[in-house]
């Protein structure tokens, strides 16, 4: 597919598909599971046609949510590595916040709050599928005792606030760094973009030929 | 208000606000002296009669208990432990398992269904099925081990205190079918008096640990026992010693949650006021310059 001048290509379209059908199943979880989090979001199982049916469906989205995820693990582990930069960008989050971008290291593919974001994902994301393992009752009442059933709930619960913490990051990073969105509906994002936020990677990929 | 005042309902699991309460009813208890218990399960056969339940024919795998555990039919079993005593003597303890009826229920706090599980304001904890959505965490919140989810329907069961019989003024159908009357049935405060008659009896006779379990630590319940070994419940095939909620189960159903609540919607405040007074984060025209100019390099 020919790309318009000036742009730099950043997802696949496999990578696009993936992220977009793990965010759709993820906000499903998230919204039948925080019906069952505290009573005043119970009306929250009526989206998913009532207590019983949110009850059934939330774990076997767990069960879709771990390949899904596991895709996008596979494909961005690499990128997510930690490095010195990152370090010292995470030391200035303040001028991230403030936009004084001359103040912060160059920054490659990822920087180091999305860095942040993938791992603290990818962490809860485990821990959730393997508490929810021990608290699903209809598949494995008989399997787990009552006492690894309540360290499972704390667990889920636990990452559960964790997830959505992270989850609001990462959609206010995108809502707020103009110029993001389309790297994961087109699959592009302009030079200017990538020359602002990831000028690392601007190099390395003009190096590569990509635009 | 329930139109029967014994229905009047005091607690509503998966609800923050007030229950009608200026009307107060009664409390009631069911007694098991288990010193006057003979183990013959009339209770057992009392209540799958009263609450039109089968229980599966078992097998005698070499022990008395029949069902081998409590089941979403069986929601009263006889539990019988043979203790050694240090002085030699052999003592054959049975013991009459089922909902104890806290004062402080585990499992409606743990409920996240409105209305699934109810206390009325007699102390009777209910579940209400047609609520149920049978996530199991009653049983997570139970001290006793108590609820059983059905394989059938999903559903939580447990003992109802015979709720229906009690609202007509009936005795739950264990106590009106135990032939020696172990089981009594009456306000708590009448059952205390008469548990206190039975423990002073039973200490006369050389009993002199012989005490009444009402424990604390869940605000008292319902169903209380006299225990020839009151202080050691733990050999009446291990009914806890001192039971109350589990702490992971009041740090998961506790505060903590609202909390974590007001905490995610601070956090997408704060993502908002960031917005609004620091404005978008934009590409501006040099950028876009620099930009294609580090993509021209790389064609050279």
């Amino acid at each position: 597919m020919k790309r318009p001048a000036g742009t730099v290509s950043r997802y696949t379209p496999g990578a696009r598909a993936n992220h977009w059908l793990n965010a759709i199943i993820l906000i499903l979880l998230a919204l039948s599971g925080m019906a069952l989090f505290h009573p005043a979001l119970f009306f929250l199982t009526d989206l998913f046609g009532g207590g019983v049916w949110a009850r059934i469906l939330h774990p076997w989205m767990g069960v879709v949510l771990i390949f899904t995820f596991a895709g996008l693990f596979i494909r961005f582990c690499r990128y997510n590595i930690w490095n010195k930069t990152d370090t010292q960008w995470l030391n200035r989050i303040r001028d991230v916040l403030a936009a004084r971008d001359e103040n912060l290291p160059e920054v490659g593919r990822y920087n180091a709050g999305q860095k942040l974001v993938f791992w603290l994902m990818t962490i809860g994301i485990v821990a959730l599928f393997l508490s929810g393992l021990v608290m699903w009752e209809s598949q494995f009442g008989d399997v787990f005792s009552v006492e690894q059933k309540r360290i499972a709930a704390v667990v889920h619960a636990t990452a559960a606030v964790v997830i959505i913490g992270v989850w609001i990051i990462h959609l206010y990073a995108a809502i707020w760094v103009k110029g993001s969105v389309r790297a994961m509906t087109r699959g592009t994002v302009t030079g200017g973009w990538a020359w602002k936020h990831h000028r690392k990677w601007l190099r390395e990929e003009a190096a590569k030929g990509n635009k | 208000m329930a139109t029967m005042q014994s229905l009047d309902i005091k607690r509503y699991s998966a609800t923050t606000t007030a229950s009608p309460s200026v009307r107060e009813s009664v409390e009631v208890a069911k007694l098991i002296d288990v010193s006057r218990c003979i183990g013959c399960k009339a209770c057992q056969a009392a209540c799958l009669e009263w609450n039109d339940l089968r229980e599966e024919v078992g097998i005698n795998v070499g022990y008395y208990e029949n069902p081998h555990d409590l089941t979403e039919n069986s929601w009263t079993l006889m539990r019988y432990s043979e203790v050694e005593e240090p002085d030699g003597h052999l003592e054959w303890l049975i013991r009459k398992d089922g909902c104890m009826h806290c004062e402080d229920p585990g499992c409606l706090k743990a409920c996240p269904a409105p209305g699934a599980i109810v206390q009325y304001s007699n102390g009777i904890v209910d579940f209400v099925s047609e609520n149920c959505i049978g996530c199991g965490y009653c049983i997570k919140g139970c001290p006793f081990n108590i609820p059983r989810i059905s394989q059938k329907d999903h559903k939580a069961y447990k003992c109802t205190l015979c709720s229906d019989r009690v609202a007509v003024g009936q005795a739950p159908a264990c106590a009106k079918a135990c032939p020696t009357q172990a089981i009594s049935f009456g306000t708590k405060e009448d059952m205390t008096h008469w548990a206190e008659a039975r423990i002073a009896d039973l200490k006369e006779r050389g009993y002199e640990n012989a005490g009444l379990y009402d424990p604390q630590g869940v605000g008292g319940t319902h169903v209380m026992y006299v225990l020839k070994h009151a202080d050691r419940p733990e050999i009446y095939a291990n009914l806890p010693k001192e039971p109350k909620i589990s702490g992971l189960v009041e740090a998961w159903k506790g505060w903590p949650k609202p909390f974590a609540l007001a905490g995610l919607g601070l956090m997408a405040l704060m993502g908002f006021m960031h917005y609004v007074t620091n404005g978008p984060n934009e590409v501006d025209d040099e950028d876009e310059e620099k930009g294609k100019r580090t993509l021209g390099q790389g064609d050279r």
